[in-house]
């Protein structure tokens, strides 16, 4: 075992995030990091806890823990403990008891703080720049947008960062992915990411923790930071960051948990240090151009099956490799699509806004553009679901909850929602959604129910239209036909 | 924890890439506040007829007869990529799977699988095809030995190398409570808790004040 020391010469804002949180290196390889928060929710955190006290162990601080109910809690308006789920009632009152034992901070079904934990820990500024955290939730590397070192656990991983404020972990590579150019109208972060997956592959990022920079990167607002950073994972990688800039200065500013006054200063000067060295050297780099990217969509069961909403199902023949040619095979029949049929000319059943990736208050502004003074085609089932409660109140001061309830849309209150399956709300079996969530793994939104991912703007679109579209295409061809 | 040192046992080929954790138990099959129970639910949505039914798909290869008593499975790249479950890796520990070979891992599934006892073994695809086509000829009979002592994979007159972090090996071999383990460093971390909190005061800050669980 030895003391890491100093590092020298140019770093990565990684390594730098890394060394500052190692308190040694083991002696198998591993480097014992120190861990600023936890979170936890009710899925995953109420084993966790159960598991730890079992075990005879105790939480170390607990005043550096933090747990929401967003996976299982229902997201219908006026919610209580009652899931759809036959069980998950038993989800919630495990999470509040065992919270409650160890005087951990919950954010309750009932809380005006509750949310999506990736939502109302930026919120509140429970997460800060410079910071280690983690959660067990593979989307926890949406955090690292703000310059956090965060990324997902499973339970086990969560009991030992608990009881020892720490985890072993190994150190992946450096990856920087550079993204220069203006994004054209219409075109987000969400789009500029399922590119990257489709242009990289899904397990692009395996073994890298990436660094997303470049001057589109910094162009990007820190609400659309979190989204790009929320598909790393999705990429494979170990996490995701970006450096903190004057935008995340301001985002924080004032945030519940934030510092304050020379506390404030002190951070502030710490987080300008939080960046790689101009000649930092990386592991691999790889260079998006913006520019060109348009609005995407997927069409199969995998975040790398892709393509822009002006063009058509690829042919499996097309792809080189066998593996790409055998998924596109199984993904083409689980969707029930064909080959060169083109995207425009694919009717949806229903369109989800909400989820980790594209839940809060710019997401919900940007899809509400699209749907003022417009309605849902006919047929189709239509839901917005807030990130957090916070979201929801600010939202509806906009009175956007008007715009997307006179269009047809449900509004309900905050969660996961039907991200997946676990609260028990599907869109039932064979429906084809068009969602601003993260996977469209097979019966990842219920049995047999075909996901197909795309920016909130272009789902709002589409479940005008009734098929996919984009928002530019849509307000194109209703001036045609005008 | 479950130690693992030489597993011998038939193995079953599930040959493609990115199986994600969803695939491996669905979230409905989730049901319990518990590591408990989930044997049932692994490959729920490929394992049986209708979803949440019980009625076996009989084409499934774990489903199919010369497969019975199936303990390590054989997969593509990627493999138990997307949700960080650990749920996956309980179902798999419970139907009694001990190993996974495959080309890739999902990072989060792959700490989860030391931490619960499973070997995840790394191995070129080609090599694993090869691998599975011999296990196929006849999978009750063509058994395949994982010695994690020699990290090395027998099928017949056949013989692997594979490679896994010592770290890993080390806490597999031995059955290590990572927990204890780092407790024993408990000194170390409080001296680096101390250092950061005077270096960056902020950082603890909004805690510092409050009662435990009681924020202001």
């Amino acid at each position: 075992m030895t003391t890491p020391g100093a590092i020298s010469g140019a770093t990565t804002l990684f390594d730098k995030l890394w060394s500052e949180h190692a308190v040694c290196e083991l002696d198998n390889g591993e480097t014992l990091l120190y861990l600023d928060r936890v979170f936890l929710h009710e899925r995953t955190g109420s084993i966790a806890l159960q598991s730890l006290h079992a075990a005879g162990y105790g939480v170390r601080d607990a005043r550096k823990v933090f747990c929401t109910m967003d996976h299982i809690v229902d997201t219908f308006p006026g919610r209580g403990d009652a899931t759809l789920m036959p069980s998950g009632t038993d989800f919630i009152t495990a999470t509040r008891n065992e919270t409650r034992a160890a005087n951990i901070r919950l954010f309750d079904v009932d809380d005006p703080n509750q949310g999506i934990v990736h939502v109302i820990s930026p919120e509140q500024g429970l997460v800060l720049p410079g910071l280690t955290l983690v959660c067990p939730d593979s989307h926890t590397c949406t955090q690292g947008a703000i310059g956090a070192l965060a990324w997902g656990i499973g339970s086990s991983e969560a009991e030992h960062a608990m009881a020892t404020g720490t985890l072993r972990v190994r150190k992946p590579k450096n990856m920087r992915v550079v993204i220069d150019g203006a994004l054209q109208a219409g075109v987000t972060a969400k789009d500029l990411v399922l590119n990257l997956i489709a242009r990289f592959g899904a397990n692009g990022g395996a073994g890298y923790a990436v660094e997303f920079a470049g001057s589109t990167v910094r162009d990007l607002e820190v609400e659309a930071r979190f989204t790009l950073c929320n598909m790393a994972v999705e990429f494979s990688a170990f996490t995701a960051v970006i450096a903190p800039d004057e935008k995340v200065e301001a985002y924080f500013h004032g945030r519940d948990f934030a510092p304050k006054g020379e506390h404030w200063r002190d951070a502030v000067e710490h987080w300008r240090s939080l960046h790689s060295d101009e000649a930092a050297r990386f592991d691999r780099e790889l260079h998006v151009d913006a520019s060109t990217i348009q609005p995407a969509v997927t069409w199969g069961t995998s975040p790398e099956q892709v393509v822009s909403i002006g063009e058509s199902i690829p042919y499996p023949d097309t792809f080189a490799e066998d593996h790409r040619r055998e998924s596109a095979q199984r993904a083409l029949a689980y969707q029930d699509l064909a080959p060169g049929k083109h995207i425009a000319d694919i009717s949806v059943d229903a369109a989800f806004i909400g989820s980790c990736t594209n839940s809060r208050l710019s997401d919900l502004q940007a899809a509400a553009a699209v749907v003022k003074g417009r309605s849902i085609a006919p047929g189709v089932r239509g839901v917005v679901v807030p990130g957090s409660r916070r979201v929801k109140k600010a939202a509806e001061q906009e009175g956007l909850d008007q715009i997307f309830t006179d269009a047809g849309f449900e509004w309900r209150d905050s969660g996961c929602s039907m991200c997946f399956y676990a609260g028990g709300e599907t869109f039932g079996a064979h429906q084809r959604v068009i969602s601003t969530t993260n996977r469209n793994f097979e019966g990842r939104q219920g049995p047999n129910t075909r996901t197909h991912l795309a920016s909130p703007a272009t789902v709002a679109a589409s479940a005008i239209a009734g098929s996919f579209i984009s928002a530019e295409m849509l307000a194109e061809s209703e001036s045609l036909a005008s | 924890m479950k130690a693992f040192t030489v597993h011998t046992g038939v193995a079953a080929p599930l040959l493609r890439r990115n199986i994600d954790t969803d695939a491996i138990i669905p979230s409905r099959e989730m049901k319990r506040v518990s590591k408990q129970g989930l044997g049932e639910g692994l490959f729920a949505g490929w394992r049986y007829t209708l979803p949440g039914g019980r009625e076996q798909n009989p084409s499934f290869v774990l489903n199919r007869p010369e497969y019975r008593n199936t303990s390590i499975l054989l997969s593509g790249d990627n493999f138990g990529c997307g949700s960080s479950r650990e749920h996956a890796v309980w179902a798999l520990a419970e139907y009694g799977i001990r190993a996974v070979i495959a080309s890739g891992f999902g990072a989060i599934f792959h700490t989860n699988c030391i931490r619960n006892g499973i070997l995840p073994v790394c191995l070129e695809e080609e090599v694993i095809r090869d691998l599975a086509e011999r296990v196929q000829e006849d999978p009750q009979n063509n058994l395949v030995e994982i010695d994690l002592n020699r990290c090395r994979i027998v099928c017949g007159d056949s013989e692997l190398e594979f490679a896994l972090e010592e770290g890993a090996r080390h806490m597999l071999l031995n059955g290590l409570d990572p927990i204890a383990l780092t407790l024993q460093q408990r000194k170390l971390i409080d001296q680096f808790e101390n250092t950061r909190r005077k270096k960056h005061a902020w950082a603890f800050a909004p805690f510092e004040d409050c009662v435990e669980g009681v924020l202001p």
